[in-house]
């Protein structure tokens, strides 16, 4: 069978084990090549025992490859600023799992299939990933006013880029619990945890409803939205089910790693990679029907 | 003279003891006094800094800016200073309290974290303003931990760093030990703020002070999260009976206390059985209004709640675990209630 070709930049936790996702799962994408601008480092120690073409040229070496056809963006915000619009001027399809939101958010379980046109998709935050579906659940059993989303990851699994700016994950996540949840207003607080063995990544979703009695309905979204996540994020689980105390619903949900490349409690690293593996594929399915 | 910095923490860590209801006016005149009694810097806010008004830590009386704005207005010589958790609160937050005439801002992090307050304490200075690296939950990292992060805190341009003791857990051989370590790491002010759940708060403060720290916290009534802070009208009388300079005027602060703050208050600002717990547990402070609700919601002891988050090794601001833990140990309790029942037939 016939797959698309795609670059990874950014051969640092997320780009590897988006790598293993790809080589382990994917059915119409394939990754052509790895590419970073240092050497050394276990990704790209790895891409090359695979058999991974791996360039440190960064993204020159995937702009220079005109059989690439979709590039993931593991880098930073910065990094895919400036990257975009070359990927753009190459006719390259960028799915960006930085907080730039250069395109537009997308949660696959949310608005994947209304929202494939265009050329850059942007992969949100992992506690976006985590939350906004049940943002959305929530919201079309009864709207939403407020949303309060509360990711707790484990200190770990918290990289270098998330550390230095950490307001992009509280600011990106807040505008796509609107943009993409649906709900009229939105916040997100994010929470490192130092605690050993590392904690499973947490997240706590309270949302402001107008028709709090209607909570068996709430469950019920709540549940197939669960399921849904679940088709691409394996480790995804509801850990308290909604309740209400008046217009309040609280719910929660845990993330736990595949524990392919990145240790299990690092689920927050794993739904992202996850996400960006869906959304490639859907983009991949649809480059395949237009061409043959 | 020695001289000492208080930073009163009244109208943020004492907002804690009201659910955050504090009105902007309440504020102002508690500001206004404190003003008056010649306090050096007061610190106002949510009791979980700027951006706290939430469903994680409860939503206060009014907004941020609505607070700031009514305090702006009545300070004359006093320092105004804002809490940052990053995480919670961001750059937009500090803008505003920087539009609002804010001297000084606290980034408050985890003791293990500082790295995530980088960019706020840059955006800080950036600014023009004073900018406080707080480590805390310091009673959860050894010496050396804290050492370094303090260090981190310095290289990011910090003006003073903060050892925390959130949880009211430390002991005032361990408050010394931490102070003096991290004076002698670092070429700025080291200051302590320190919680009373096992009843040391002016006892840490002042081995804290004789440790090297030159900048000190307190609240009005010893308001603040679990059995509250050091009493600043106590921390301005003990310090003067050590020939400790504050620029504080005994009467007025003792005046500020009981005329504006008392009259305030939702209850008495005690040890009691929770708050003793949190001390004695570690957990960090502001759990216990949280953990009480909980209790009742699901019918648990929330002395077993509190335990529990010590035992989880929760970190502040983890609120919304308290439902977890108290909906896990409901059913817990349910499964020993069924096996005793199925025993019994």
């Amino acid at each position: 069978m016939r797959k698309v070709k795609a670059a990874i930049l950014g051969p640092g936790n997320i780009g590897t084990d988006l790598m293993l996702k790809i080589i382990k799962k994917a059915k119409n994408i394939e990754v052509a090549l790895l590419a970073g601008i240092i050497d050394g480092g276990r990704g790209l120690d790895l891409a090359r025992k695979m058999g991974i073409a791996t360039s440190i040229d960064g993204v020159e070496a995937i702009l220079a490859d005109d059989s690439i056809k979709i590039v993931f963006e593991a880098t930073g915000a910065k990094a895919h600023l400036a990257n975009a619009p070359r990927y753009h001027k190459a006719g390259k399809i960028a799915i960006d799992l930085t907080p730039a939101a250069v395109g537009p958010y997308l949660v696959p379980a949310v608005n994947m299939d209304t929202n494939l046109e265009g050329d850059n998709f942007n992969m949100v935050t992992c506690g976006g990933q985590a939350t906004i579906p049940m943002v959305a659940a929530v919201n079309r059993v009864t709207p939403v006013e407020y949303a309060e989303i509360v990711a707790t990851i484990s200190s770990k699994s918290a990289g270098p880029g998330t550390r230095a700016n950490i307001d992009e994950f509280t600011l990106t996540t807040a505008k796509a619990v609107v943009k993409v949840g649906g709900a009229k207003k939105g916040r997100a607080i994010i929470l490192l945890n130092p605690a050993e063995p590392p904690i499973m990544m947490r997240n706590t979703v309270y949302c402001r409803v107008q028709h709090p009695e209607k909570l068996e309905e709430i469950r019920e979204s709540v549940a197939r939205m669960a399921d849904h996540v679940r088709s691409y994020v394996p480790g995804f689980r509801v850990r308290l089910e909604p309740i209400a105390e008046g217009n309040k619903i609280t719910l929660m949900v845990e993330v736990e790693g595949e524990g392919a490349f990145l240790p299990k409690y690092a689920g927050n690293l794993d739904i992202i990679t996850a996400a960006a593996l869906a959304t490639g594929e859907k983009v991949a399915e649809r480059l395949l029907a237009t061409c043959s | 003279m020695k001289k000492i910095r208080i930073i009163d923490a009244t109208l943020r860590d004492g907002m804690h003891a009201v659910s955050h209801q504090f009105s902007p006016d309440d504020m102002a005149a508690i500001a206004a006094a404190l003003d008056s009694a010649g306090v050096d810097t007061i610190e106002i806010g949510h009791g979980d800094g700027q951006g706290g008004s939430t469903y994680q830590y409860g939503f206060a009386k009014a907004s941020d800016e609505d607070y700031l704005q009514a305090v702006s207005s009545v300070l004359t010589k006093t320092k105004l200073d804002i809490l940052i958790l990053p995480g919670i609160g961001t750059e937009p937050d500090i803008e505003l309290g920087a539009k609002y005439g804010a001297k000084v801002v606290r980034v408050a992090t985890h003791v293990t974290e500082a790295d995530i307050g980088a960019q706020h304490i840059a955006f800080t200075k950036s600014l023009g303003m004073e900018a406080v690296g707080f480590l805390m939950m310091a009673h959860m990292a050894p010496v050396e931990k804290v050492v370094e992060q303090a260090k981190l805190f310095e290289s990011y341009g910090a003006d003073m760093i903060y050892v925390t003791d959130s949880a009211g857990a430390m002991l005032p051989w361990e408050v010394a030990e931490k102070i003096s370590a991290v004076k002698a790491a670092i070429s700025l002010p080291v200051g302590f703020h320190g919680h009373n759940n096992l009843g040391l708060a002016i006892g840490n403060t002042i081995a804290a002070v004789q440790a090297g720290a030159s900048s000190v916290d307190g609240c009005l009534c010893g308001l603040g999260a679990a059995s509250g802070n050091a009493q600043t009208e106590v921390l301005a009388a003990v310090f003067d009976r050590m020939h400790i300079e504050t620029g504080i005027d005994l009467y007025k602060i003792m005046d500020a206390a009981e005329d504006e703050v008392r009259p305030r208050m939702h209850q008495p600002q005690a040890i009691t059985k929770l708050g003793l717990t949190i001390g004695w547990a570690g957990v960090y402070g502001s759990f216990l209004l949280h953990a009480v609700r909980a209790g009742q919601k699901f019918g648990v002891d929330p002395r077993d709640i509190l335990v529990e988050l010590g035992r989880l090794k929760t970190v502040g601001g983890q609120e919304d675990l308290i439902i977890d833990v108290a909906s896990r140990l409901a059913a817990e309790k349910e499964q020993r209630q069924e096996k005793a029942c199925a025993v019994e037939q």
